[in-house]
């Protein structure tokens, strides 16, 4: 524990159009930033509007960015983000904001169903299980990106989203590698097609920002490439999108 | 453009890319090697003039960097000019022609006897 007693905390308020306002949090052992936020709630301002559910790292609710850069509150710590008694707390980056440090997810999660990312069954339940092994190379793929909880920390890290608002992001785009690899998924044409082009993977400038900062330390840069390859012959096929 | 279409550039810019890399190495130790020589401007001409070897080289190297050059130049149009996707292609398109121009007229310019 440093000498900080009190953090002066710099809160982001209203919705496109606001301001930042200052609180002055107690500072306390093993601090999360979602307990800073809560804090201020709970004892200043009950007005403050924000996120949270599980409180654990597994719900991906309650991403913010602090001091600049995005991150999963609950399990940040202030000790590692705080610069000198100082926080500033802020809605995600890239995505509209609601009211205070709400962020407006709709168009995040809307890209994942555009990048294709629902699964598509090719069997029902009367048929066979389909085996498949958790040595292959497929289902190793998949498992190196499968663990995503949709913080939205990688989409709101991502400058070629806040460039190129029709890109489909970090996130959807590693969704959709997962199902690529998925050998009992049906709609992989459509998949790579919707993946393909600036929207989706050949955007990507792999500055890796996602890969940095994703909380769950997933690489959507390592997908993204996987992308790229997978939708390398397609560009030469003749007819289709 | 389609999905399909810009898959194609992004191949288009990668094939480039390491083809430059192979060109841009060459052209380094070319001039390194004209330095350390003491090679001056008529020297240089005399061996390039008529060589079917430094056309070839260069006309593919001028070509490999329009193409690269010109596709680059599209992304940064749509990403920091905010250009739609069919004025960046035209943009893109007077660009590399512009290169590919002037880059042949230098190319000619050392190898015409």
């Amino acid at each position: 524990m440093d000498e900080v007693k009190t953090l002066r905390v710099s809160v982001w308020r209203g919705g496109a159009e606001g301001r930042f306002q200052q609180f002055d949090v107690p500072r306390r052992e093993s601090q999360t930033v979602l307990d800073v936020v809560t804090h201020i709630q709970r004892h200043l301002d009950p007005t403050l509007a924000y996120r949270f559910a599980c409180r654990v790292g597994m719900c991906g609710s309650c991403a913010m960015s602090v001091n600049g850069t995005p991150r999963w509150t609950c399990r940040t710590h202030v000790d590692k983000v705080a610069k000198g008694d100082a926080l500033t707390i802020a809605p995600l980056a890239n995505m509209p904001v609601v009211r205070d440090l709400v962020a407006d997810m709709r168009e995040f999660f809307d890209k994942w169903a555009r990048a294709k990312g629902q699964f598509t069954p090719t069997r029902t339940r009367h048929d066979e299980f389909v085996a498949v092994d958790p040595k292959s190379a497929p289902r190793r793929e998949a498992d190196a990106g499968i663990e995503c909880i949709g913080c939205g920390v990688c989409y709101a890290a991502c400058d070629v989203v806040k460039w190129n608002r029709d890109y489909l992001g970090p996130a959807a785009l590693n969704r959709a590698w997962t199902l690529v690899n998925d050998v009992r998924d049906g709609g992989q044409e459509a998949r790579l097609a919707a993946v393909a082009g600036d929207a989706g993977c050949h955007s990507c400038h792999t500055m890796m920002s996602c890969t940095e900062l994703c909380p769950k330390e997933l690489s959507p840069t390592r997908s993204i490439a996987g992308l790229k390859r997978a939708t390398f012959a397609r560009a030469f096929e003749e007819g289709g999108e | 453009m389609s999905a399909r279409g810009e898959a194609r550039l992004w191949v288009a810019q990668r094939a480039t890319a390491m083809m430059l890399a192979v060109f841009v190495l060459a052209h380094l130790v070319t001039i390194i090697y004209a330095v350390r020589n003491g090679l001056a401007g008529a020297d240089i001409l005399a061996r390039t003039r008529g060589s079917v070897g430094v056309a070839v080289f260069y006309g593919l190297f001028v070509l490999a960097s329009a193409i690269h050059g010109s596709i680059g130049l599209r992304t940064i149009a749509i990403e920091w000019l905010r250009m739609r996707s069919n004025p960046a292609g035209i943009f893109a398109l007077v660009a590399g022609v512009l290169l590919v121009v002037t880059g042949l007229r230098a190319v000619v310019a050392v190898v015409a006897a």
